[in-house]
């Protein structure tokens, strides 16, 4: 992920991540699309197969985000600057999507689009964190200052990540908990539905992956760009 | 340009430091039991409160005419009576966990917001059912 010279095109694990998650992409609609209706549900519990991808890679995201904003700390190097910047970026798209699927799925199901319950919003807070991050990055103007502000951003916002994640265990909350609890181990979805969700999430890892690098490439397009 | 960002940045951290200290706060405990709405009653008589539990079994009225729905909401100890005024979302049905906003009046719990849980658990219907089946039980059941 990190070279020395700055290439003007995407390396081939660049196009290789881009193409294969476009390619399967209309097989993991297809799953989800084919998966069976949930029995209280019915077909809106499909609306679980972006939402949930999206708010993983969302969470995967911002801790590659936390993982780069350290790495940058301690070794002073803007090419981590840049990862930490891409992921954060991309994992805004992810988790909008998750709150934009959540929206369209709670209105249906619990009634309204939106409520102040825990998990909406430490996930809100979350998110605005990140627009933050953006806000920060473009109000200075010191290269220097920028990452190491950002940084700062991309590892104290991190905290917000487990916060959002347990809420519904720790409080009160209309969201329901999870289905696939990586606390307990424990899945309460049938195999077929399980199979499309991993599926699913397998498109948005390798999308995840793609976007990360691309955007990495232009950020350091950017920054040649702005050193000349 | 630069003071525009500012004035960005300024604006996120007041709504962050509003959610936090304003909205979180209030929110960390989201809704109320019946128990612990009828052991503090006073605290909260005439104020918007959240009340959470199980729709009990075998006491739904709804009024298609008026728009009324009555049900009696319970966390196995303590019951509240509801009256909600609208129709019932897709997802209410008896026994199931619901959160109504709303305040206490006229000895019924007035609820102005009804909001419907539901499980973490995706079950496909029973064996054999095909889609077909599934999206005329839900049409019939309209």
């Amino acid at each position: 992920m990190l070279k020395a010279t700055v290439s003007d095109r995407p390396d081939l694990f660049t196009w290789a991540f881009l193409g294969l998650g476009l390619l399967l992409l209309p097989l993991g609609l297809y799953l989800a699309l084919s998966a069976p209706p949930d029995v209280n549900q019915g077909y809106l519990a499909r609306i679980m197969y972006l939402h949930v991808p999206g708010a993983w890679l969302g969470y995967l995201a911002f801790f590659v985000t936390f993982l780069y904003s350290l790495l940058y700390l301690f070794r002073q190097d803007p090419r981590y600057d840049r990862v930490a910047l891409a992921s954060a970026e991309i994992g805004l798209v992810f988790m909008g999507l998750a709150l934009v699927t959540g929206m369209l799925w709670a209105r249906p199901t619990w009634g309204v689009y939106w409520t102040w319950e825990p998990r909406l919003t430490t996930t809100a807070i979350l998110f605005a964190v990140y627009v933050g991050y953006f806000l920060l990055r473009g109000a200075i103007e010191d290269p220097e200052l920028r990452r190491k502000a950002a940084a700062a951003v991309g590892i104290l916002g991190f905290i917000n990540v487990p916060i959002s994640y347990m809420s519904v265990k720790w409080w009160r909350s209309l969201h329901q908990t999870q289905s696939i609890d990586l606390t307990t181990g424990k899945i309460h979805m049938a195999p077929e539905m399980l199979q499309a969700l991993l599926f699913n999430l397998l498109v948005f890892t390798l999308l995840y992956l793609g976007f990360v690098r691309l955007r990495a490439l232009v950020a350091a397009l950017e920054a040649r760009k702005e050193e000349a | 340009m630069k003071a525009k960002y500012l004035v960005g940045v300024l604006v996120i951290l007041g709504a962050l430091a509003y959610m936090i200290f304003g909205g979180l706060g209030r929110n960390l405990v989201y809704f109320l039991t019946p128990s612990e709405y009828l052991q503090d009653q006073a605290k909260y008589q005439n104020r918007p409160v959240r009340l959470g539990g199980l729709v009990k079994e075998g006491t739904v009225q709804y009024d298609k005419d008026r728009l009324e729905l009555r049900f009696v909401l319970t966390d196995g100890v303590a019951e509240v009576p509801v009256l909600h005024r609208g129709t019932p979302p897709g997802m209410f049905k008896e026994g199931q966990g619901v959160v109504v906003e709303g305040r206490f009046g006229e000895g019924v719990f007035q609820g102005s917001n009804l909001l419907v849980k539901h499980s973490e658990t995706y079950q496909p219907p029973k064996e054999g059912w095909t889609p077909e089946d599934v999206r005329k039980l839900i049409e019939e059941a309209k």
